[in-house]
């Protein structure tokens, strides 16, 4: 019989949990983020109060091990927000702390190949976000993007957009997570909003979007339909590398 | 902006560059420069697909479809019945510029028909490379074609605009090419190539003495030919290929299955279908020579002048092989890790980083990702199961094709029932 470990589902709060079991010597803890866990028949819930000191420890200590692919691994498999990755993570970070030699390449071990393939998912899903995203100009002069990424990828794709779209102010709206990006031209910021219907739909409205945006929208839609040639359909491969659950952010594949 | 009248040019101009298969828009080193417009320095991005399955990267259009020229291959053919339109140059810069803001796009792939000279239309697409940079400070993709017969110092400014030039040879042979484009010749693609080619070298030797050398088309060189519009062999197409990998340093040949476009009686005549499956093969064979070490006189010579259709040229020149094989995949190098079929270089790396903790056996190897059902014929790993009867070439290819779906099955359906008495091994 042992604790279900509760954090608050930051990266912080997990390794302080981390902190937590390896200062407690704890046995094969259950880690759940607060808003998925609940108490059993046999399990208690132990919350755990995140502690930046902590956190911070476990952090360095990962640092220590001077392999970028290690801290990418278990940064990244953390965003993917899958149930159970925190014991999975626990076990990897275990074996971090344990073996002399890295264990990144031994992908004959069982967490090792699990995490792999999690973070290999969360990287296409980064990748995806910064092909799919399509921005809309207000008539604020903000451009607008609206996501629902299968992982929390938001912190990973900031980055990208401000490199590239340095001149311009933009928002990359998640939805799913209620939580935001906005470049103000000099530095990204997080930010929460309350989204009018208007700005949810993916056909843009005049209310908010400019006319030269609609039209700029239209222009992208016939280009989409002219550039393709009609005796090579495919449409197993087009679905494939565009899945249907992305398509109502997609401005081309609206009718 | 008018926008009724750019979307008509649009539409037919994207519509007749469409048969360019380009579309990558990776490789560049540029960065973006005091908080300007765009990045191309990650890799590339496919922004959407089409209904055909072709990944749309770059804007990609013609400047204008109407060409001097008569080749029978082309939709923008001078004798060919279709409706002409030219851009601006502001307007492309302008569309661009407008797509690239709303993450649609990479950045632009600019070609053009030809008219009046071919110094003439490069000056054009040049001058659309140049505004974008110098005006609208865009650090996005651009990729210019370099027009046959284009003087070098056209060729010498396309390259400090753009990020990659390519030029196409469209036929794989020259007497192919007399046949279909009379008034074109090989020589005239060759020119702008190799000064492309000669810039490129000259630009990495003085970067090492001057670090602010201006970069000069850091995406390199590619090509494109047209599979299926002559009677060349995939030999033909493939030395062709290798030829141009090796003379001109380029990053990429590309092969364009022939669209029936024609009535042309030296053409396949419409409603031919589409060689797509052959252009796939050809697609694997290029990636066994730039990636798996592979030479093409081990993949196509005078005993095979033609790729199989119904298995992949890995395992094509395994079977003509087999007495290199099996190999153990726990001791062989990566050189011949790379040669048994069923290993991409993916599982590869895997294997060589995995090995060095514990001997690998085949359940490892599923975990890993590599295609079990095929390689098994062909390695050995830490396990007392593995393949023992002496099973002949055909035996092989029968028990594979078998056991496998191809996407090509339906072409192919015929040529899977001899071999059916044996017995597939269980691993």
């Amino acid at each position: 019989m042992s604790d279900i470990l509760v954090y608050d589902g930051s990266f912080d709060g997990f390794l302080t949990v981390v902190f937590e079991v390896f200062e407690c010597k704890l046995q094969y803890p259950k880690i759940e983020p607060s808003h998925r866990a609940s108490a059993t028949f046999f399990n208690k819930i132990r919350e755990i109060k995140t502690d930046p000191i902590k956190s911070k420890r476990v952090w360095d200590g990962i640092i220590k091990k001077r392999n970028s692919n290690i801290k990418r691994i278990i940064y990244k498999a953390f965003l993917s927000e899958k149930v159970g990755v925190e014991n999975i993570l626990l076990d990897y970070i275990y074996k971090v702390f344990a073996n002399n030699t890295s264990i990144f390449g031994n992908f004959t071990d069982s967490s090792v190949l699990k995490l792999s393939k999690i973070v290999k998912s969360v990287e296409r899903e980064k990748h995806r976000m910064d092909a799919f995203i399509r921005f809309k100009l207000t008539k604020d002069n903000i451009y607008f993007a609206t996501i629902e990424p299968d992982f929390n990828v938001l912190p990973l794709i900031a980055k990208h957009f401000k490199d590239r779209y340095a001149d311009q102010q933009w928002i990359i709206y998640d939805l799913k997570r209620n939580n935001g990006l906005y470049y103000n031209l000099k530095i990204v910021e997080n930010i929460t909003l309350e989204l009018k219907p208007e700005a949810l739909k993916t056909k843009g409205s005049d209310v908010l979007f400019t006319q030269e945006e609609l039209a700029y929208e239209e222009l992208w839609k016939n280009y989409f339909k002219s550039t393709n040639i009609e005796s090579r359909k495919n449409m197993v491969l087009h679905i494939k590398h565009v899945p249907k659950r992305y398509w109502k952010y997609l401005s081309e594949k609206q009718l | 902006m008018n926008f009724e009248r750019i979307k008509e040019k649009l539409n037919i101009l994207a519509d007749a560059a469409k048969y360019d298969v380009s579309c990558s828009s990776s490789g560049s080193k540029r960065t973006n420069k005091n908080k300007g417009l765009g990045d191309s320095s990650g890799m590339g991005i496919c922004h959407t697909y089409t209904e055909d399955g072709r990944c749309v990267s770059l804007l990609k259009i013609l400047l204008t479809n109407h060409c001097i020229f008569d080749c029978a291959y082309c939709v923008t053919r001078k004798s060919n019945d279709v409706k002409r339109a030219a851009f601006k140059v502001q307007e492309v810069v302008d569309l661009t510029i407008n797509f690239y803001r709303r993450n649609y796009i990479e950045g632009l792939f600019l070609s053009s028909g030809i008219f009046k000279s071919a110094d003439y239309t490069m000056e054009r697409l040049v001058a659309v490379a140049k505004k974008l940079r110098l005006e609208e400070n865009f650090n996005g993709y651009i990729h210019l074609k370099s027009i046959p017969g284009a003087s070098d110092e056209l060729m010498r400014e396309a390259g400090l605009y753009a990020d990659r030039l390519s030029v196409n040879i469209e036929i794989p042979s020259v007497k192919g090419l007399k046949l279909l484009a009379p008034d074109k010749n090989r020589a005239d693609f060759i020119k702008p190539m190799e000064k492309v080619k000669n810039e490129i070298i000259q630009y990495k030797a003085e970067k090492k003495l001057f670090k602010n050398t201006p970069i000069y088309a850091p995406a390199g060189q590619s090509t494109q030919m047209i599979i299926g519009a002559t009677n060349e062999t995939d030999a033909e197409i493939m030395y062709t290929s290798a030829s141009f990998y090796k003379n001109f340093n380029l990053k990429r040949v590309y092969y364009s299955g022939y669209v029936p476009i024609s009535y042309d009686s030296r053409l396949p005549s419409i409603g031919t279908e589409v060689p797509m499956m052959r252009e796939n093969r050809l697609y694997q064979t290029d990636w066994l020579l730039r990636f798996y070490g592979f030479d093409i006189r081990e993949l196509l010579n005078k005993d095979t002048p033609n790729l199989d259709m119904d298995i992949d040229p890995k395992l094509s020149w395994a079977l003509r092989n087999l007495n290199l094989f099996p190999i153990d995949i726990n001791k062989a190098d990566k050189h011949m890790l790379a040669r048994i079929p069923g290993l991409g270089m993916k599982s590869v790396n895997k294997i060589i980083n995995a090995r060095r903790f514990r001997k690998l056996n085949w359940e490892h190897l599923k975990a890993i990702g590599a295609a079990v059902n095929r390689a098994k014929y062909f390695m050995t790993c830490d396990s007392r199961v593995f393949e023992t009867r002496d099973l002949t070439a055909a035996q092989i290819k029968g028990l594979i094709l078998s056991n496998s779906n191809s996407k090509y099955q339906k072409t192919l359906s015929n040529q899977l029932n001899l071999f059916d008495a044996v017995t597939p091994l269980s691993v």
